[in-house]
């Protein structure tokens, strides 16, 4: 935070100059950073690195020195150095460090990120670091393989999966699976078997190497890779469809790697292989696949039943969520299972019940912790890639690597067409020719290739070096010429881009209707289909899932209402964060209101429009005490992250006496108090539904506290004593407002009437005899700070959170 | 669109007596199976189904029927699984409105023959063929007109608060732990959406009637209608394979 500020200090001072300045600085003073510790600590014992060789014989050093310093009394020293002792935590935070600042230095330069994918400019970044180390005389570290597959890679897949779309990639399935499976089989044995062919060929000297170790390489070597195709993609902006396509393919290809690769690894030290192999291979891949689906669903209920019961103890929730994947990755990795489908399993599986049951904060957590991972993973891949680029020995093989360049391409392309070609005469939407070039140009290769090829023990593979050297070059032809182009092309192809519209109501509402229709023709027909499968799974899932994995009575809502509740809450926060704020994030300029398509009261609406400017004005007043007071109502709790009780009382009560005085000045210019909170529209008809809707909301059970949407209704000033005094002050100098009508009047008497309520009068009246039922609770809420307090007690969505998307997928 | 098409047999079927309705179905019945084969090649003609596909609807017609000429209301409830379809209503209502028949009449019959039930189903046709653009905006605006439809019960030319509340409240009726303020006031932030959407500004006095289908189809922009809305009618009775949408 302090070095944006201080960029953007630098921003203002001497504009892109001074930004460009910055960047260049930072990364300077990094790469020597990074350097430094390692040329410093040239003595042997100091090599720790990243490589984890530990110096076995540090603790007989101690000893001795101990020894000695009893025996002989020396000065006794001040300052002392002992960096051995922290070498590896330090070194390892420098790394991140570094990939955090190459992060942040790369997105301060908008133009360069316009051009050159993130990914392109990291691999740079570490050729340069690892040139770096090189020159100052050490080993730069490689990419270890237990490092990128324990450390790095699950974050980015469980980022994926947790947050996997799951309706377009179960829509899509069967062309997913074709592509990663199919696709992923013809890519392995067709750049294989063609090595093979070029091996043998007269003149390249490579005739030795045998069928199986370029079956092995086309195997390594074919698999799409998640994490390039994320990176690239998610810069393209392109559209659903084709996203989930490619990204699925990624994915999903995993469990056909792992066979391929155990299976010629295994084979390559044979020799031969029989009939029987091939048919072990096959039921190994389904065990490899099936088996990851069974252990990351396996985790993933168990974490929806554990977060069953965190509604005490919010604040280790969103640990139980990463814990549970990781330890549905380790334990499909154990049996060689695909950790991959484990995770992704283990995330959608998950996801619905646990976001259910946590706390609006824990989400927001969990959301930002996986992001910032797979992001600070993502930046450290690439950085490897480019740092074991230099740090590997490489063996240059002129027709290999070509060959295999192109042969990759190749069988990329011919996979994508033939399968597409199959597969289109299955699908209701076809993919078009342009589809087809961005998935197959689209099929990047990156560091898991290297990390298998990296794993190869050398001793059974002599060519490996020359493997991993072929492996870099494609990696980097993909990553650097594909990426690098794919975003022109897109442009110039004008390929459909992803629509960023956030998903409305009326949209789900019809979604859901369709889906209900599409089931009900499909059972008048009596095909039973996709959609009656899903009617299916999804009764099924109500009626018994739901029941044992989600606590409380949310697990019978409908999703609708669940959506709802998300859509509501989400508009709140919009409300407390624009609320001082002159433009609006997300409402539009518009001033429909419910008055306006609930006619029946039309007549008794004649209330006088408020001029923008003093809206502002009286929002944001009414926002600061919004948070004046929920900071007096916060007592201290570990479980719920709530700090400063009761801080700073004498000062508050003085600055609110002032604050009153203001406000008084200000009611007094203005035309019409009532109509104050109509400004962001849905503001009114979602407070009152909140009230209305949400049993637990209003329920004063001692173990709702984590029920993250009572916030919403503290908008209004209703509850609070001071804010009491705050509308008694109205009354009195205002007195009646000008043309507020009948209802307004009438609310205007009581003492303490929220105002959303006051606007929706024209709904409430309509609805008479239920808000009288409901007035009397209120009241009670507002005469009851101690039941308040405890509503409070997890102090949900605050104005000062920055959340772009709250709670919705 | 093959749907819009005015029919000599369309025009005949109106609320009339079960014998009248479908002329030519009850012919193509009595005369044995050529005669019916010529006659459901002129239907595939009409609706654009397959002759296949024609023939397994037909089945399933008579299987509903009882092996009648025509369907009436009573006889969905041989469908077992229709009764847990909170939409249920509306979907057997859609079958006997003259709207969706493609013929420029209102109304609600009583009975529908073999030849209105495929009009009906032939809105959830998948395309024989690929589709240029003007095509799919076509189709995507035949279809949201059938969905208009549904939600549209009196035949104003809007959605009105009172039917879109309705809509919800069927749509959240399996719930049964619901509050019914719920329902509506899903249905009026929906409504206050859709106002704020497609008009924008609005002055206090002035009324927002409901949703015309030009407001309908804004609204539904984002929802790719003509790939979703679709049945496959081969292969009845079994679970076909399928790849993607």
């Amino acid at each position: 935070m302090a070095c944006r500020h201080l960029t953007h200090l630098a921003c203002g001072w001497n504009g892109e100059v001074g930004r460009r300045l910055v960047t260049v600085t930072l990364l300077a003073v990094f790469l020597v950073g990074t350097v430094l510790p390692l040329g410093a600590a040239s003595s042997p014992e100091i090599t720790v690195g990243l490589n984890g060789d530990h110096t076995p014989h540090q603790p007989n050093n101690d000893h001795d020195d101990h020894a000695s310093h009893n025996t002989t009394k020396k000065a006794f020293p001040v300052l002392s150095f002992d960096f051995e002792r922290i070498g590896m935590p330090f070194e390892i935070s420098l790394w991140v460090l570094l990939a955090s600042l190459m992060k942040l230095g790369f997105h301060l330069t908008p133009r360069l990120s316009g051009i050159v994918p993130e990914s392109c400019l990291l691999i740079v970044v570490g050729l340069l670091v690892g040139g770096l180390i090189k020159v100052v005389g050490q080993k730069p570290p490689v990419l270890e393989s237990n490092l990128f597959f324990l450390c790095l890679l699950p974050p980015i897949i469980l980022d994926a999966g947790y947050f996997l779309p799951i309706r377009p990639f179960t829509e899509n399935m069967g062309t997913i699976l074709i592509f990663a499976v199919v696709g992923t089989l013809w890519n392995a044995f067709f750049v294989g078997g063609a090595l093979y062919g070029i091996c043998q060929l007269e003149g390249v000297h490579l005739k030795n190497y045998d069928l199986l170790s370029c079956l092995l390489f086309g195997s390594i070597i074919s698999a799409v890779d998640p994490v390039a195709v994320l990176a690239v993609f998610e810069e393209i902006h392109i559209n659903e469809l084709l996203h989930i396509l490619v990204f699925g393919e990624s994915l999903l290809n995993d469990a056909v790697t792992v066979v391929l690769y155990h299976l010629f690894e295994e084979f390559a030290g044979v020799g031969t292989v029989t009939m029987v192999d091939v048919l072990l291979g096959i039921v190994c891949f389904l065990v490899v696949s099936l088996g990851g689906i069974l252990v990351g669903a396996i985790y993933g209920i168990l974490a929806a039943f554990t977060s069953r019961f965190t509604s005490h103890t919010r604040v280790i929730e969103p640990l139980f969520v990463f814990l549970y994947s990781y330890m549905a990755y380790l334990s499909a990795e154990v049996f060689h299972l695909s950790g991959i489908m484990a995770l992704i399993a283990c995330g959608v599986v998950m996801r619905p019940y646990v976001e259910a049951n946590i706390s609006h904060k824990s989400h927001t957590t969990i959301k930002y912790f996986l992001k910032m991972w797979s992001s600070v993973s993502e930046t450290l891949i690439f950085i490897f890639l480019g740092v074991s680029t230099v740090a590997g020995d490489h063996n240059w093989n002129w027709t290999f690597v070509t060959s295999t360049v192109l042969l990759s391409l190749v069988a990329r392309v011919l996979g994508v067409v033939g399968l597409t070609f199959v597969i289109n005469k299955f699908r209701i939407v076809k993919l078009t020719t342009k589809d087809q070039f961005i998935i197959a140009y689209g099929g990047l290769r990156g560091a898991i290739a290297f990390s298998l090829g990296y794993l190869l023990d050398k001793v059974h593979f002599p060519m490996r070096d020359m493997f991993l050297t072929a492996i870099i070059t494609v990696i980097f032809f993909t990553v650097f010429v594909q990426g690098m182009t794919i975003r022109p092309l897109v442009d110039l192809l004008a390929v459909k881009k992803k629509q960023e519209t956030k998903r409305s109501i009326n949209e789900e509402i019809h979604t859901q209707f369709l889906d209900h229709l599409l089931t009900g023709i499909e059972d008048i027909c009596g095909h039973y289909g996709h959609h009656h499968w899903k009617d299916k799974m999804n009764r099924f899932n109500k009626k018994y899932v739901k029941k044992c994995l989600i606590a409380g009575e949310r697990s019978k809502e409908p999703q609708l209402i669940a959506f709802y509740h998300k859509m509501e809450m989400k508009h709140a926060i919009e409300l407390v964060e624009s609320g001082g704020n002159v433009k609006l994030p997300s409402a539009l300029p518009s001033t429909v209101s419910m008055q306006n398509i609930q006619p029946k009261k039309l007549q008794e609406r004649a209330l006088p429009q408020i001029p923008k400017g003093r809206e502002e004005e009286i929002r944001k007043i009414l926002r600061t005490n919004l948070q004046k007071t929920r900071q007096r109502l916060q007592s201290y709790n570990r479980h719920t992250l709530v700090v400063d009780p009761y801080e700073d009382g004498w000062n508050e009560v003085l600055l609110k006496r002032k604050k009153v005085i203001e406000l008084e000045k200000k009611i007094n210019q203005m035309s019409n108090y009532l109509t104050v909170p109509a400004g962001p529209p849905e503001s009114p008809t979602l407070a009152r539904a909140r009230l209305s809707s949400d049993p637990q909301a209003w329920s004063m059970k001692p173990d709702s506290d984590g029920v993250p949407a009572i916030k919403v209704d503290l908008a209004s000033p209703q509850s609070p004593p001071d804010s009491v005094n705050i509308t008694d002050e109205f009354g009195k100098r205002s007195g009646p407002p000008a043309g507020g009508g009948e209802e307004g009047g009438l609310v205007m008497k009581r003492p303490h009437p929220p105002p959303s309520l006051s606007v929706t009068a024209a709904t409430k009246e309509e609805k008479g005899g239920r808000r009288q039922q409901q007035q009397p609770e209120e009241d009670e809420e507002g005469r009851d700070p101690q039941r308040l307090m405890r509503c409070l007690s997890d102090p949900g969505p605050s104005a000062e959170e920055e959340e772009d998307e709250p709670f919705l997928p | 669109m093959v749907i819009r098409t005015d029919s000599p047999v369309a025009a005949a079927a109106s609320p009339t007596p079960r014998d009248t309705l479908c002329p030519i179905l009850s012919l193509a019945n009595n005369m044995g199976a050529s005669q019916s084969e010529h006659e459901f090649k002129d239907l595939a003609e009409r609706t654009g189904f397959s002759l296949d596909q024609i023939k397994n609807l037909h089945q399933r017609f008579k299987w509903l029927t009882n092996h009648q000429e025509t369907l009436r209301q009573e006889d969905f409830e041989k469908v077992s699984h229709l009764s847990l379809n909170p939409i249920k209503g509306q979907i057997v209502k859609a079958f006997f409105d003259k709207r969706n028949f493609g013929k420029h009449e209102v109304g609600l019959v009583e009975e529908i023959g073999f030849e209105e039930f495929l009009m009906v189903m032939s809105h959830f046709k998948l395309p024989n063929k690929k589709l240029t653009d003007e095509d799919t905006e076509d189709v995507r605006t035949e279809k949201l007109r059938f969905l208009f439809n549904m939600h549209d019960t009196d035949n104003d030319g809007t959605i009105t608060l009172e039917e879109y509340r309705h809509l919800v409240e069927k749509l959240l009726s399996t719930c049964e732990t619901l509050e019914q303020d719920t329902s509506l006031a899903i249905a009026d932030a929906a409504m206050l959406e859709v106002a704020r959407i497609t008009v924008g500004h609005m002055e206090p006095h002035e009324v927002y009637e409901g949703i015309t289908f030009e407001q309908f189809q804004q609204i539904l922009k984002g929802v790719q209608i003509e790939t979703k809305m679709n049945v496959r009618f081969l292969q009845m009775d079994t679970t076909t394979m399928r790849c993607g949408k």
